[in-house]
């Protein structure tokens, strides 16, 4: 071995960690009304980080009141004084980047180099994107004076906790909504936080409540008779029964939920940067991710090529320490997660898939799943078609752009694809005919706060990013 | 004597045709004073089983077709509309004896339907965008058709609510099965054949009559079925049942009573995308 | 067309060099390089943090790896003479210091670099061929290329014709690089591609092959003369370049970024590059140089700090 990389591990001394963690309702952090605690652990180590509270239904009810009460004074505010709120908070999540950072890797066991580049700077770039909305929503599509729905029920998933958090809560307080956010059961650590930098920005009390919990939680506050809006970022399982308790209600919905995104590579691609692309497409944040290009289309004419490349690639990927500055894939996010991903592998292997793992060292602790690479896979296997949510990519090939078009759509998601050719009339025909909500053209996984995100079919309604993130908030002008 | 009128067999228009019922069944339609005015054909579950497949098979080539090929289309059904007026003021009038407030709804329906042809391609400009991505990319988003929409139709004002229903789910491309008022069909029947005569492609509008309590749950379990128009389910209880049948693939729901002005309707059977490609040499 | 280009390698590569005509067609079925994409690629391995004994080892990796370069007009005997002193001991104070792996200068000063030079394996690479425009006769070029090996240089580091290669005179580069490879006889040549002047990735990555196809030992990516010099992501286009010519031939290809190249940070990264792209196997003087001169100082300094914990200043490393 030549010039092997030294440990490079980012320090934790920036985070001040607690030992148990209160809800923040009515703008303090406040104890439960007889709601259970857990812990949260670390899922590189397994050790607990910190004692967090399942909120119970009276805690959650607290919390809607509270965002009730802040409503009035919210909406009532103009558009300016609330954009300047929002920017006050784009900035204070600058400031304390760093410290997001970390203890984002820390609990979601993402490699910081992720959390540092790519989650944290996005999430001070929504919050000033909408920052700018608040005082332009005759903008926003919907006519003059638009008005705010009331109060947001906002339920979001552990794989990008404070990414997912921003993308609610900024449209939703832009518009003039209040909010009572739910984060996922094993990533509360950031929305806490958070909730500190509201109370740094002087946000005005109840504007944003935080309670944490589990799945129970969330179902306290989805049915909630005195919520406005539900948005949800999750499961198109959870997705459904979202759908089914708010039916009959004038809950407005916007759901953010599964994919199985087609990655569809012809034979005439930028080669290397194709690679790049799928090896992007999947393995960023350890395959946790709702448009992730877990199904990769070959044009058969060079698929044995392109996968030695890509084997090529996949050795170089280091995985471990999610706090190691070098770190490419870090850890599975929770052990029942790692669980789903090995029933996962294991059925594509029963089913006549064949396997191949890149070379990885895997720690003694935590929870790991080296990059993993199933070739020979047909529609029909599960890996191909059920959203693995891991670091597995399923590889099927086609002959024509037809094939390629009918297998990437063959399938109940429609979250986003990619498409690799150097041929720019096939770029737009194919990217026309796919039916998903994002198309990346030689490119993979991108996101701004500027761009509409969401899915066709089963993957989920409504945008979020952009102005058509604010219209699921805004009810039309009178 | 006075010559004997032929009277019109009202029967469905599923993917461009005119079918009885497959069920074979009728039921009897009377005015306003309780006179027979026809039997009227008794849509069954397979009626609206073979209308998805209609509608579905009719999805990609209208959905394909230029927003201007579409939007002379749907002018072209005013014009067969306003071809038919006095008609539809005769069969209105059925039910309402206000002759001019008939006559306004027809004239009203006609010019919504010209009002829906003239927006085919201003969608694109109102609900699209350009995004200034914060990278060398060129990223832009355009609306979509939602896919294949199923649609119970409101109650009063059946023939403007119909055209409403219609012209907001087809102008994008999507294409749709709409259950007509069950009591008021006759305008319904008059628009298939207009439709079946104004060049729009067979399948992209299916209409049926009869109960929609007994066909809509069919529709709304359907995992073919994309959207669910359900601004004419009067029944509280079935309304939730049916929404909650909509969740089986999370389709797109218009909840009777929501007071929702006609460009939100058609903006509930878009779909927007985002296609992302980096610019650069 | 570009379909299926790579499993169509192995046929055409016999292709591939037969005329004009046949050269042309098998680099423009090349795949294209998308350069948001090999841009991006570069930036992240540019992230990689190299700490303690991998700051250490690159240091020292990378001082054999130099091309410890003067190619100035104001050139003299003495200028030379200090350069190859500095080439066998870079830091007077400390012996551990290995030397460089070569002196890279004009033709005419082959032979006084020769001489201070003896006894130790640093070798001689000569600038040649109407560097850096390459703008002189075919024949000027031999002339200027046998001098340098006839006075004994080891390494000859010709430009190509940019001029021709926009004219789409592929066979022509191909030719004269043919050309001169013969008259090296021994010595290695290194073909300068000066990536500045050709711009786009795609010639950058077709210029890489009509090298490689001609028999270049090393692909180059600059004279120094013309900005931009090395940048990443060229050096990753020419890496990726020399992977796939290896995939396809078997052969292997060395690189050497040059122009640019000035702190042991800019150095770190490229020796990441050369690892995540090639692998181990290349990270060795034989089949990766970095042409620079003022890089080895910074180097040296960093060299100091890493073993006395103290920041060292530019008083502390010598000036040649």
């Amino acid at each position: 071995m030549v010039f092997e990389y030294a440990p490079a591990p980012e320090s934790t001394k920036i985070v001040d960690l607690k030992n148990n963690y209160q809800l923040f309702i009515g703008g303090k952090f406040v104890k439960s009304n007889g709601g259970k605690t857990y812990k949260t652990i670390n899922p590189a180590t397994e050790e607990v980080l910190a004692e967090i509270i399942e909120a119970s239904q009276k805690d959650v009810d607290l919390a809607v009141k509270s965002a009730r009460k802040a409503f009035k004074t919210w909406s009532g505010l103009t558009g300016s004084q609330r954009g300047k709120y929002l920017f006050r908070l784009a900035r204070i999540i600058q400031e304390r980047s760093r410290e997001l950072a970390v203890l984002e890797s820390m609990n979601n066991g993402k490699p910081i180099r992720e959390s540092r580049d790519i989650d944290i700077p996005l999430v001070a770039a929504h919050f000033f994107h909408y920052a700018g909305w608040a005082d332009k929503l005759d903008h926003a599509g919907l006519g003059k004076n638009p008005s705010p729905l009331g109060v947001a029920g906002q339920i979001i998933p552990w794989n990008f906790p404070l990414l997912m958090l921003s993308w609610k809560i900024a449209p939703a307080l832009a518009a003039g909504n209040t909010v009572v956010l739910k984060p996922a059961e094993t990533t509360p650590l950031t929305a806490l936080l958070f909730a500190e930098i509201c109370q740094q920005a002087e946000l005005p009390d109840g504007v944003v409540n935080i309670v944490t919990g589990a799945g129970e939680t969330g179902k306290y506050l989805v049915e909630h008779p005195d919520i406005d809006k539900i948005a949800f970022t999750g499961s198109t399982e959870v997705g459904r029964l979202i759908a089914q308790s708010v039916a009959g209600t004038n809950k407005k919905v916007t759901l953010e939920l599964g994919g199985k995104a087609a990655n569809i590579v012809f034979d005439d691609a930028a080669m290397d940067q194709a690679v790049e692309g799928v090896v992007n497409g999947i393995f960023f944040n350890q395959g946790h991710v709702c448009c992730a290009g877990s199904r990769l289309l070959l044009q058969e004419s060079i698929s044995d090529n392109f996968l030695d490349l890509l084997y090529q690639r996949m050795k170089t990927l280091r995985l471990g320490d999610p706090l190691d500055k070098n770190t490419d894939v870090g850890a599975i996010n929770s052990s029942s997660q790692l669980q789903k991903i090995r029933e996962l592998a294991e059925s594509g292997t029963k089913e006549g898939a064949q396997m191949w793992s890149a070379p990885c060292e895997i720690p003694n602790k935590g929870f790991w799943f080296a990059p993993t690479v199933f070739t020979n896979v047909s529609l029909s296997h599960r890996i191909a078609r059920e959203e693995i949510f891991g670091p597995v990519l399923s590889v099927l090939t086609f002959r024509t752009p037809d094939e390629a078009i009918e297998k990437a759509n063959n399938i109940p998601y429609g979250l986003s694809a990619g498409i690799w050719t150097e041929k720019g009339s096939r770029i737009l025909e194919v990217a026309h005919r796919l039916r998903a909500g994002v198309i990346w053209a030689n490119t993979f996984n991108k996101f701004d706060p500027t761009s509409p995100f969401g899915g066709y079919k089963e993957s989920g309604y409504g945008r979020e990013g952009g102005r058509h993130g604010l219209e699921p908030y805004l009810k039309a002008g009178k | 004597m006075t010559n004997l009128d032929v009277k019109r067999t009202a029967k469905l228009f599923i993917g461009g045709a005119f079918p009885r019922s497959e069920s074979g069944r009728t039921y009897e339609v009377f005015d306003k004073n309780k006179n027979f005015v026809a039997n009227v054909a008794l849509a069954s579950r397979k009626d609206a089983r073979d209308s998805v497949v209609a509608a579905r098979g009719a999805f990609s080539k209208w959905s394909e077709a230029t927003a201007y090929n579409r939007g002379q289309v749907l002018y072209r059904i005013s014009e067969m509309m306003q071809g038919r007026f006095d008609q539809f003021v005769e069969e209105l009038s059925l039910w309402n004896k206000n002759k001019s407030q008939v006559k306004n709804e027809v004239q009203v329906a006609i010019d919504k339907m010209v009002w829906f042809a003239g927006w085919t391609d201003k969608l694109a400009m109102v609900t699209g965008s350009n995004n200034p991505v914060a990278g060398p990319f060129f990223d832009f988003s355009v609306p979509e058709p939602t896919g294949v929409v199923a649609a119970v139709s409101g109650k009063e004002q059946p023939l403007l609510n119909l055209v409403k229903t219609i012209g907001s789910i087809i102008l994008s491309g999507n294409t749709c099965i709409v259950i007509a008022s069950k009591t008021q069909p006759l305008t319904a029947v008059s628009l298939a054949e207009v439709i079946a005569t104004s060049d729009v492609p067979a399948g992209v509008v299916n209409i049926l009559t009869g109960d929609y309590e007994e066909i809509a749950p069919w529709l709304a379990t359907h995992m073919d079925v994309n959207a669910f128009d359900l601004t004419g389910v009067n029944d509280r209880k079935l309304a939730l049942s049916l929404e909650k049948d909509c969740a089986s693939n999370l389709k797109r729901v218009i909840r009777p009573n929501t007071k929702i002005d006609d460009l939100t309707r058609i903006k509930s059977f878009l779909e927007t995308k985002t296609v992302w490609h980096p610019r650069g040499f | 067309m570009s379909t299926n280009y790579l499993t169509q390698i192995p046929s055409l590569l016999s292709d591939a060099t037969k005329n004009e005509e046949s050269l042309k067609k098998f680099l423009n079925g090349l795949s294209g390089v998308d350069k948001v994409g090999v841009e991006e690629r570069a930036a992240k391995l540019a992230t990689r943090s190299i700490k303690t004994n991998a700051k250490k080892e690159g240091i020292d990796l990378s001082i054999r790896m130099i091309d410890l370069t003067t190619l100035e007009g104001m050139d003299t005997k003495g200028k030379v003479k200090t350069l190859c002193a500095k080439a066998r001991r870079p830091d007077p104070l400390d012996n551990s210091v290995p030397s460089v792996a070569a002196v890279c200068v004009y033709s005419d000063l082959v032979s006084i670099a020769k001489e201070n030079l003896t006894g130790t394996n640093i070798k001689v690479a000569a600038v040649a061929t109407g560097f850096p425009a390459g703008r002189v006769s075919l024949a000027s070029k031999l002339q200027d290329t046998n001098d340098a090996v006839s006075q004994g240089a080891d390494e000859i580091d010709m430009v190509i014709d940019r001029g021709a290669f926009h004219e789409g005179r592929f066979f022509d580069i191909y030719e004269q690089i043919l050309t001169i490879k013969e008259a090296c006889k021994s010595a290695h040549l290194k073909v300068i591609l000066e990536t500045g002047e050709l711009k786009t990735y795609d010639n950058v990555k077709k210029a890489s092959w009509i090298a490689m196809l001609a028999g270049a030992d090393f692909i180059k990516t600059s004279t120094g003369k013309v900005q931009p010099a090395a940048t990443l992501p060229v050096t990753l286009v020419m890496l990726q370049a020399i992977n796939e010519f290896e995939r396809a031939t078997g052969k292997i290809i060395g690189m050497k970024p040059a122009g640019g190249i000035k702190t042991t940070k800019d150095a770190m990264k490229y020796l990441v590059l050369v690892k995540e792209t090639l692998g181990d196997r290349w990270l060795t003087p034989d089949l990766f140089r970095f042409g620079a001169s003022s890089l080895l100082n910074d180097l040296l300094m960093q060299r100091q700090k890493l073993k006395t914990g103290s920041y060292s200043g530019p008083d502390y490393v010598t000036v040649d």
